[in-house]
C-alpha cells in the first residue's frame, strides 16, 4: 500500500499554479500521470486499488495503467518521496 | 520585461549563537550579537511575506536555531501559512519536551548534524565536549517522533575516511536521508582550508564509496553527496543560481541571495526591517546583479551549461580570482582553474590545527591528537 513517508506531502502551489511534492530539502513537480497517482495516495488505497481506479477513469487496459503506476511508484520511492 | 519567479526556499538564520564551534561554519567571520536579532514579530512578518510571494519551504537555521526560545512559535506560524518547515540543528539543545513542542507546532523535518562518527574526533571538530551523546539522544528522540530525519555530515580530510561509517550510522539512527557534504571554503572554512581540504586520492575514494552505498541503500535511504568544488571539473549551481531559488535572511534581517554573500565587496544588502520581501526579491540591485545570464563573462556567456550551473559560485570567484563577476574557478574552462589545482596539489600537507568558529576566534588551536586515548580536554574550552 503506497503512502507518503514522514516529512513528505503533496500540496497545491498557488503562486505557480501547480502541484508539488514537498520532501526533506527538496521539492518535485509531478507530471500529469504522477499527479493522478499521488492524489490517490491516502494511506488506505492499495496499489491494486489505485490501478483499478485509474483504469476505470481512463477506460484503458489495466496492464498499461499498471505498468505506468508501478514505474512511477518505483521512481518516487527511489527519490524518497513515496513508500511503495 | 521578465517576470521573476518567486523563491522556493527561505533560509531563516535565526541566530548566530551556537554551543558548537565548527571550524568550517557557514556563518560569517563577524558574528551578529543576540541583542540585534530580529524579534519574534519580525520573523512572523517575514514568514507571512515569504508564503505570500510563493516560498514553499522554510529552513530554520543558525547558529543553533534552538537557541531561540520562540522557535516553536515560529514553526507554528510557518505551518499556519502552509510552509514546509525544516529545522537545521546540531541537536545539542534537543530534549523530549522541546521536541514535542516543535512537533505539535507542525515541524515537518529535522536535519541533524554530526561532525564525525568517532566521538573524540567529532567533539574535537565541533569544539564541544559531550556533544556526541547529546546528538545520539536527539536522533533517538526524533526517530520516535512523527518528524522526518536527515542526518548530515560535513566532510573534510580529517573525517572523509569514515564515509561508509557515516552512511551506516545514519541508517542505524532511522534516517530516511543522509547528506554528506564537503566543506565549502568561504569564511571559516577558507580560514581553515589547510587543515580541512582533502587530497585528490581521499576525494576519489569517497566518491567511489558513495556510489557503492547508493546502490546498497537504494529505495531504503536517500544519500545526497556534495563533492568538494576543488576536486570538481565543473562548478556547482551555487544556490541554484543567484537569486533564483533561495532567499537568505540573516539574524539581524539582512536579506541575501546566499548566506555567504556579505563577503562580496561593494555590495549592500537590504534589511527586511526597511523593505518588503517582494520588493527586494523583484527589484533590489544586489538581487539583480548576478541573476540570470546577462552579467556573465566568457567562457560562461556562450556556454551550453550557463543555465545549468549559472556560472557557479560568486563568492568562490571573488576569493580565488579577486573578482566576483568571473567564472567560478572550479570550472575547467575558467582561466583561473589552475589556482584551484595548485591548492589541491598542496592538500594534506598542512597542520591539522583549527581556528575555531567563535567571536574573535582567529586564534590557532593545536593539531589533532594522535592515537587512541589522546586528550580532547585541552582542545575544548
Amino acid at each position: 500500500m503506497p503512502s507518503f513517508p514522514r516529512g513528505v506531502r503533496l500540496r497545491h502551489d498557488e503562486a505557480r499554479n501547480q502541484w508539488v511534492v514537498l520532501a526533506p530539502e527538496r521539492a518535485f513537480v509531478p507530471d500529469e500521470i504522477a499527479l493522478e497517482i499521488l492524489r490517490l495516495v491516502d494511506g488506505e488505497a492499495t496499489l491494486a486499488g489505485i490501478i483499478d481506479t485509474l483504469a476505470a477513469r481512463y477506460a484503458a487496459p489495466r496492464e498499461e495503467i499498471a505498468a505506468d503506476v508501478l514505474g512511477m511508484v518505483d521512481d518516487l520511492a527511489g527519490k524518497g518521496a513515496l513508500r511503495g | 520585461m521578465n517576470i521573476v519567479p518567486p523563491p522556493m526556499g527561505l533560509l531563516a538564520e535565526l541566530t548566530h549563537r551556537c554551543p558548537l564551534q565548527c571550524p568550517y561554519c557557514s556563518n560569517p567571520l563577524e558574528l551578529e550579537a543576540a541583542a540585534a536579532e530580529l524579534t519574534t514579530a519580525e520573523w512572523c512578518s517575514v514568514l507571512d511575506q515569504a508564503a505570500a510571494i510563493g516560498v514553499l519551504q522554510v529552513h530554520f537555521s543558525g547558529g543553533e536555531p534552538m537557541a531561540r526560545r520562540d522557535l516553536p512559535e515560529l514553526v507554528r506560524h510557518a505551518a499556519d501559512r502552509g510552509l514546509y518547515s525544516n529545522l537545521i540543528t546540531s541537536g545539542v539543545l534537543v530534549n523530549a519536551r522541546r521536541l514535542d513542542e516543535l512537533q505539535a507546532a507542525g515541524l515537518d523535518h529535522v536535519q541533524l548534524s554530526f561532525q564525525d562518527t568517532e566521538t573524540a574526533s567529532a567533539e574535537r571538530i565541533g569544539g564541544m565536549k559531550g556533544a556526541q551523546a547529546l546528538k545520539l539522544e536527539a536522533a533517538r528522540l526524533i526517530g520516535e517522533s512523527d518528524m522526518a530525519l536527515t542526518v548530515n555530515f560535513v566532510v573534510h580530510r580529517q573525517n572523509l575516511a569514515r564515509v561508509p561509517d557515516m552512511v551506516k550510522l545514519a541508517e542505524q539512527l532511522g534516517a530516511a536521508r543522509v547528506e554528506i557534504a564537503n566543506t565549502q571554503y568561504y569564511g571559516w572554512g577558507l580560514l581553515n582550508r589547510d587543515a580541512l581540504l582533502p587530497t585528490r586520492g581521499q576525494s576519489d575514494l569517497a566518491n567511489e564509496q558513495v556510489e557503492a552505498a547508493r546502490l546498497q541503500y537504494k529505495g531504503r535511504m536517500v544519500i545526497d553527496y556534495v563533492t568538494a568544488d576543488y576536486h570538481a571539473a565543473l562548478p556547482k549551481a551555487c544556490m541554484g543560481g543567484w537569486a533564483r531559488r533561495f532567499v537568505n535572511i540573516s539574524p539581524i534581517g539582512r536579506v541575501l541571495p546566499c548566506h555567504a554573500a556579505e563577503i562580496l565587496p561593494g555590495m549592500t544588502y537590504p534589511s527586511i526591517r526597511e523593505h518588503s520581501l517582494a520588493e527586494i526579491w523583484g527589484h533590489d540591485p544586489a538581487f539583480l546583479k548576478f541573476r540570470g545570464t546577462d552579467w556573465m563573462p566568457e567562457p560562461c556567456r556562450s556556454c551550453d551549461r550557463r543555465e545549468i550551473d549559472w556560472g557557479g559560485c560568486r563568492c568562490q570567484a571573488l576569493l580565488l580570482t579577486g573578482d566576483a563577476a568571473n567564472t567560478d574557478p572550479a570550472c575547467v574552462l575558467s582561466p583561473h582553474h589552475g589556482v584551484m589545482q595548485d591548492v589541491v596539489a598542496q592538500a594534506g600537507t598542512g597542520s591539522e590545527g583549527f581556528r575555531y568558529r567563535r567571536p574573535g576566534g582567529q586564534r590557532m588551536m593545536p593539531g589533532a591528537p594522535s592515537g587512541p586515548g589522546a586528550q580532547v580536554d585541552e582542545l575544548v574550552e
